[in-house]
């Protein structure tokens, strides 16, 4: 009989992580220093929050495969922006990524909760959207580091109290994300709607008001990961994180996220982030073939679905006695 | 009523095709200005928009010639074999290419070569069998040997070195790294050893978590070659925030307008790269002579205008020049062009 906590999937997770950063710690200790850990929680930060907000929205049913064409637009968009302003302070900025991105997530939800488009069509169709408004917007070129003043460079680089400000930034919204979905109506709500959306109908909970509320949220995240990501690499262009959804849906399924809705938590998606971002960080330190890295996510993907498949199964009422006995006996369930 | 509604038809038919006569004439007598594409690998790269800038001037040195400069959106083969397959039909009296699979577009190619229209290449070659040349901004040994000189200067010959590529399966990154290799068999190199190479893919993402992963692995790297403009400027940028500026340095092929910054903190000393409007001039230059009837065969000059001339090896494959080094004292300069 495995221990109980081992069959909490988190847990799980969680040492399966701590293994691999042992592992890779073994064939190159360097990178279990304080700062090359930082470094790589540093670098997940965008997964982190991208995740989160995609588990928000996976929870109503739904899917938002816009969010990196998002980042690239809203990142453009305050790039160029901080250009033509130099004068604008860097949380002014900052702001302005999150409502541009705020407003393009807005047309998602509008479209999906006011129109009732489902939203893989809908997030499909933005996806190239957004992309494309990037050419006309910015026209052929691409913004680089000449572009952006040294305060706008160097805010990947700030620190507060030490922490940097990725970090912050990523804990902020987490703590954020935690709060709304497990100690707020709304967010009882969000998971309501997607684990069974007639009895929320039938609790008077509004399928549409929270849709429209998580491709808001998830907007806004996009567009606050466009700025970072922009001033992190110091570019800005079409291409900017490019098939990065995929990524971040992975993040999601590799954390205990249900694509079918109504089960996931922030924990699970934060360490299904963190396992990703611990393996695209581990592989060049030990040199490993960045083919082993697609396999060795898409294993875990798979892994993930048929843990997640199990734990979801839900067997119909039982209703004879001696069938509730069986069942009892024949699984721990 | 029928019969009438008919002979109208024909009368009209018949008068559509009288005066349609005429203007095909006249059109044939307009149609002096020849049109040559410049098809790329994709839209929205200031690289290739230099060298349509440079094509552009090539047209005006030569006259009468139009350029239309277009890709797709993506840097796929598919994509592009639509963009060229629209072009044939448009019937443009020459291509340069800078394909996104040298094999895919050889079907297309070939199409185009039946309809008359002259093919040839540049930056990333089709085939041999798909064009009737192709244009290498300078040779493949050139480049590479640039790159390893340009480091051991910096350098001054002393410490570890590692080479940031982009992806593994890139041709020209693998010839240009297997010249390098070359080159760094010459003893002066000796005390300068080549540890690792790693592969960015070309994501700015990947190539600065790459960068990283190289400093924690080899604790006494020197510099870093990066034959890839995305992969030089994100380097770069990482070792900026890793406050590495003045202990490891950078080189490679970068654009100017992309390093600047880098350049003037100090991460990067000298990089290189082929100024792509002389590129695509010359290129432009190339075809024009074609199309005047010049043979750009194996074993052949090309003349390339006010970039002089060329000769086409067995392969069917030319090379421009020297890459074009920048430092600090020329960079801002030209940041300003490219």
């Amino acid at each position: 009989m495995m221990p109980a906590l081992l069959k909490n999937r988190d847990v799980l997770l969680a040492l399966i992580v701590a293994t691999l950063v042992l592992l890779v710690g073994l064939r190159a200790p360097v990178f279990l220093t304080a700062e090359s850990l930082v470094s790589v929680l540093t670098d997940t930060s965008f997964l982190f929050m991208l995740a989160l907000a995609q588990m928000a929205v996976i929870l109503t049913r739904g899917i938002d495969l816009s969010v990196a064409a998002n980042l690239a637009l809203s990142g453009v968009m305050v790039t160029l922006a901080a250009r033509s302003m130099p004068w604008l302070p860097i949380p002014v900025v900052l702001l302005l990524a999150i409502v541009i991105g705020a407003f393009f997530g807005a047309i998602n939800g509008a479209l999906i909760a006011g129109i009732g488009i489902p939203p893989i069509v809908v997030t499909l169709g933005t996806l190239s959207i957004y992309r494309g408004i990037i050419f006309v917007v910015a026209g052929p070129t691409w913004l680089t580091s000449k572009d952006m003043s040294t305060a706008f460079l160097d805010f990947p680089k700030s620190t507060l109290l030490g922490v940097p400000s990725l970090i912050v930034i990523a804990t902020t919204v987490a703590a954020a994300f935690a709060y709304l979905l497990s100690q707020t109506q709304t967010g009882r709500g969000i998971y309501a709607v997607g684990g069974n959306p007639v009895a929320a109908r039938y609790c008077g909970i509004d399928l549409s008001k929270q849709q429209f509320l998580v491709y808001t949220m998830s907007g806004a995240v996009s567009g606050l990961c466009g700025f970072l990501w922009a001033s992190r690499y110091g570019i800005a262009y079409t291409d900017l994180a490019y098939g990065y959804e995929l990524t971040v849906i992975a993040a999601c399924v590799i954390g205990g996220v249900s694509v079918a809705g109504g089960i996931g938590t922030v924990r699970g998606a934060l360490l299904g982030a963190l396992f990703l971002g611990v393996v695209v960080n581990a592989l060049p330190v030990i040199n490993v073939s960045p083919f082993w890295q697609m396999l060795i996510s898409g294993a875990v993907i798979l892994a993930a679905v048929v843990v997640n498949a199990r734990a979801e199964r839900r067997s119909g009422k039982l209703i004879l006695p001696e069938a509730r006995r069986a069942a009892a006996g024949g699984s721990a369930v | 009523m029928q019969t009438n509604r008919r002979n109208l038809l024909k009368i009209a038919a018949a008068g559509a095709i009288g005066s349609a006569l005429p203007f095909g004439f006249a059109g044939n007598a307009f149609a002096a200005n020849k049109r040559i594409a410049m098809v790329v690998k994709n839209l929205g790269n200031t690289y290739f928009d230099a060298c349509a800038e440079g094509a552009k001037q090539a047209a005006a040195e030569l006259g009468g010639i139009d350029i239309i400069y277009t890709a797709s959106t993506k840097p796929t083969a598919e994509e592009q074999i639509a963009v060229l397959d629209a072009l044939v039909a448009q019937k443009v009296d020459g291509l340069i290419i800078s394909a996104n699979d040298p094999s895919a577009l050889i079907p297309v190619c070939k199409k185009a070569a039946e309809r008359g229209i002259k093919v040839i290449s540049f930056d990333s070659a089709v085939a041999q069998e798909g064009r009737i040349m192709h244009l290498n901004p300078s040779s493949t040994a050139l480049i590479g040997a640039k790159q390893v000189q340009m480091i051991a200067k910096t350098l001054g010959g002393k410490g570890e070195v590692a080479i940031l590529s982009a992806a593994s399966t890139m041709t020209n990154q693998n010839s240009w790294i297997e010249a390098m290799k070359e080159e760094w068999k010459k003893p002066e190199y000796k005390d300068m050893p080549l540890v690792t190479t790693v592969y960015g893919d070309d994501q700015d993402d990947k190539s600065y978590r790459e960068m990283q992963g190289l400093v924690k692995s080899f604790p006494n790297l020197k510099g870093v070659i990066s034959p890839t403009t995305i992969g030089i400027r994100s380097g770069a940028k990482a070792i900026v925030d890793g406050g590495l500026a003045g202990k490891i340095f950078i080189t490679g092929l970068g654009l100017p307008s992309e390093m600047k910054d880098y350049v003037l903190k100090g991460a990067c000393d000298t990089f290189a790269i082929w100024n792509p409007i002389e590129y695509g001039y010359a290129a432009t230059m190339v075809l024009g002579s074609i199309l005047n009837g010049a043979d750009a065969g194996p074993g052949k000059t090309v003349k390339m205008g006010k970039k002089g001339e060329a000769m086409v090896a067995d392969n069917g494959e030319a090379a421009m020049g020297e890459p074009f080094v920048f430092d600090k004292s020329n960079v801002e300069k030209f940041a300003k062009i490219f």
